[in-house]
């Protein structure tokens, strides 16, 4: 049983998520505030973070951030439709995915499952580039021996455009295979993903050696 | 092409409207005054001219015959008369009734003499008095001077002799000082009209300075500074005029100023209401979804049951439909403020419109007809544009009938998609009116499943990239859509990553 966490504020969204999300089968634990809820997370550590960005205190933002520092798992937000600061602010502090309010249950439960399928791959062994090492079988990688720790969105980004070096993936590809979106405009899901798995594995972002910018395009995996 | 700009483009510049009938009239009534005074100057001159030449002709005829005349005898001699000619000098004339002795021109042009000034010096109205005529002769002008020799009688009275002389004064030098004379009189109407000019534009400154001061205060007005105003001067019509122009700018400020208030107001009231309704919107959502599940899974075992679920249902369309109205009126509200962030990237038209198509599973009703290797990559926020595309091709398959055709043209300067659906198009009436909100085209359908506010979105999305979204009816009879969007986007930086 996946085990979700739900930080929100107002009682009654909140009760009846937990109502509604439990009739798709989560085990839900639920919190009224940031600090609340990163108690609850240092506690026992849920498969999913469900976050509501505006909450009295410490706000979505900084909770996200908090958590990211040791824990890699994923994080939905929800957020004011189209607030696009919101929603970049969110994504940039780590969050993996979205959810607009009002919220559906049904389309909140389709991007928790998508979330976590997402580590999820065809294993076909070791792929090797310049000191990056992507282990398809234990999901595991590692950049000149150092393993480095990714949440399952970049996990899956990267086994993504690892698997055809060379290749140039739309930003709209890349959206219906990693996060499941079925539609366009979400690119900043993209953007933000690649930029966050840039600052893990590139020693310099600005000049990365694995994530190209195609531009007008998107991306693709490999040197220059 | 209407009459007055042709017009006001042949006038040369500053010739025109108030300015230039100002100075027309005034360089008018300078040069008719001046030329008039003129021209009665130099007639005057020229009268006084011919006068005092005539007088002195007359006098100096008069002086000779009077010197002359006691010493002929009566009736005279040739040679009487020949002595009285040479003693009036050249181009004269002596006679008595057939007898006659003439010099110069008269022998010359014996049409000198005319008929009726013979009759009136020989005639007793003016006896003893000269009498002149001007005649032309071979283009020259001739006075001829005529008086009859008068004999004194011991008593003093006076009697004509019969005798006449003539004599006749070329007036060439006379006439020449009188061309002269005007002239200087048109030399003066011509020296008027340039000073005249001058005067006139510097009057028409300073008449019209106020209204050229009160001009601009209206075009700033009109360009929306609304603290535009002239300061007044003098107590004349124009200070009066910008008087009744300040108050009228002020109360109008007023009224914006309210009006915008109210404006501000009421869309702020939309943004906060929709806002507002999101948390109690998201339980509604929820709560609604799990009553609806509950009850479906169950065999209805009454009425009641029944109704249950019926109503359980029409909560969830309801309350999904709520979902989407709140979100559009979300973004529109957006618009009003002008809040809404735009994300520009080279985006190429044809693979967001496949992309926007695909993903929303439409292909089987979209034809997309890519033009051969046209370049349609413009500058464009990518979510706004496939709401923009996405809007269009469900309002054409919804409201009109598939197929739906898109086509696409490019430009220098930006590039065109067309949208056209199969079905019976769009009534005239409607078309100024199709992206007005919550404005539903079809009475029979205010219960569709869309929030009335989808073509306004779509088309603040479109201005938003500078571009313009118009309506129209394909000639086939379908509606038809045309997006047109500008290469470079509205002067933005491209953030592309």
């Amino acid at each position: 049983m996946t085990s979700v966490l739900l930080i929100e504020d107002d009682p009654l969204v909140r009760r009846s998520l937990e109502l509604a999300l439990g009739r798709y089968g989560y085990a839900i634990r639920t919190s009224a505030t940031g600090e609340e809820g990163l108690a609850a997370l240092a506690q026992e550590p849920p498969d999913l973070v469900v976050l509501d960005l505006m909450l009295p205190g410490i706000d979505g933002f900084e909770v996200c951030r908090r958590l990211r520092v040791d824990s890699q798992a994923p994080v939905i937000m929800l957020t004011a439709r189209g607030d696009d600061l919101d929603v970049v602010g969110g994504l940039e502090a780590g969050a993996d995915d979205y959810v607009i309010k009002p919220v559906q249950p049904a389309v909140l439960d389709a991007r928790i499952r998508a979330v976590l399928r997402r580590a999820v791959s065809d294993p076909d062994g070791v792929r090797a580039h310049r000191g990056l090492r992507i282990d398809t079988e234990s999901l595991t990688v590692t950049l000149g021996g150092t393993p480095i720790p990714l949440t399952p969105t970049e996990l899956r980004l990267l086994l993504t455009l690892s698997r055809s070096p060379g290749r140039v993936f739309s930003r709209q590809q890349l959206l219906e295979e990693v996060w499941e979106h079925g539609y366009l405009g979400d690119s900043r899901l993209v953007d933000n993903g690649i930029m966050r798995l840039r600052g893990k594995i590139e020693g310099d972002p600005s000049r990365p050696e694995f994530i190209q910018t195609v531009r007008g395009f998107g991306y693709r995996f490999g040197p220059v | 092409m209407r009459a007055g700009p042709v017009r006001q483009r042949l006038l040369p510049l500053g010739i025109r409207g108030l300015r230039g009938r100002f100075i027309l009239v005034f360089v008018l009534v300078a040069v008719l005054g001046a030329s008039v005074a003129a021209w009665a100057g130099a007639r005057q001159a020229s009268g006084a001219l011919t006068e005092s030449s005539q007088q002195q002709h007359a006098d100096a005829l008069v002086a000779q015959v009077t010197a002359v005349a006691p010493t002929v005898e009566y009736p005279p001699s040739q040679d009487a008369l020949d002595q009285l000619r040479a003693a009036v000098g050249t181009n004269s004339m002596a006679r008595y009734q057939e007898v006659q002795s003439a010099s110069g021109i008269f022998i010359a042009d014996d049409g000198l003499l005319t008929s009726e000034l013979r009759a009136a010096v020989g005639g007793d109205t003016a006896p003893g008095h000269t009498v002149t005529q001007r005649v032309m002769v071979a283009d020259t002008p001739w006075l001829v001077i005529g008086a009859p020799v008068m004999i004194t009688a011991p008593d003093g009275s006076r009697t004509p002799s019969g005798v006449e002389v003539y004599s006749a004064q070329d007036l060439s030098a006379v006439e020449s000082d009188i061309s002269a004379l005007t002239r200087a009189a048109i030399g003066t109407s011509a020296l008027v009209l340039p000073v005249a000019v001058l005067l006139a534009l510097l009057a028409s400154r300073t008449v019209l300075a106020p209204v050229r001061r009160l001009r601009t205060t209206a075009r700033r007005l009109a360009d929306g500074d609304l603290d535009a105003r002239t300061q007044p001067r003098g107590v004349d019509e124009l200070a009066q005029l910008t008087h009744t122009v300040n108050e009228m700018a002020e109360s109008l400020q007023g009224s914006m100023v309210a009006m915008a208030r109210m404006q501000e107001d009421a869309k702020r009231f939309a943004a906060d209401v929709s806002h507002e309704l999101r948390t109690p919107l998201s339980t509604l959502t929820a709560a609604v979804e799990i009553l609806h599940d509950a009850l479906k899974h169950q065999n209805a075992q009454s009425d009641d049951e029944a109704a249950a679920q019926e109503s359980a249902r029409m909560a969830l369309i309801e309350t999904r439909r709520l979902v989407h109205l709140v979100e559009d009126i979300m973004e529109i509200a957006r618009f009003d403020a002008g809040t809404a962030p735009m994300r520009w990237e080279s985006t190429d038209i044809l693979t967001l419109t496949r992309d926007c198509v695909r993903a929303r599973g439409w292909t089987q009703d979209v034809a997309i007809a890519a033009p051969d290797g046209a370049d349609l990559v413009v500058q464009a926020d990518r979510r706004r544009l496939d709401v923009v595309l996405a809007n269009l091709v469900g309002n054409a398959r919804s409201h009109g009938a598939p197929p739906v055709h898109i086509t696409f043209a490019a430009t220098t300067s930006g590039v065109r998609v067309t949208v056209t659906d199969s079905g019976p198009g769009i009534p005239e009436d409607v078309l100024p009116r199709i992206f007005t909100r919550f404005y539903k085209a079809d009475a029979a359908r205010t219960r569709s499943s869309g929030s009335g506010l989808g073509m306004a979105i779509a088309w603040e999305n479109t201005r938003l990239h500078g571009g313009e979204l118009t309506a129209a009816n394909a000639s086939g009879g379908g509606a038809q859509f045309t997006v047109w969007l500008p290469r470079a986007g509205g002067n933005q930086e491209s953030e592309d990553r």
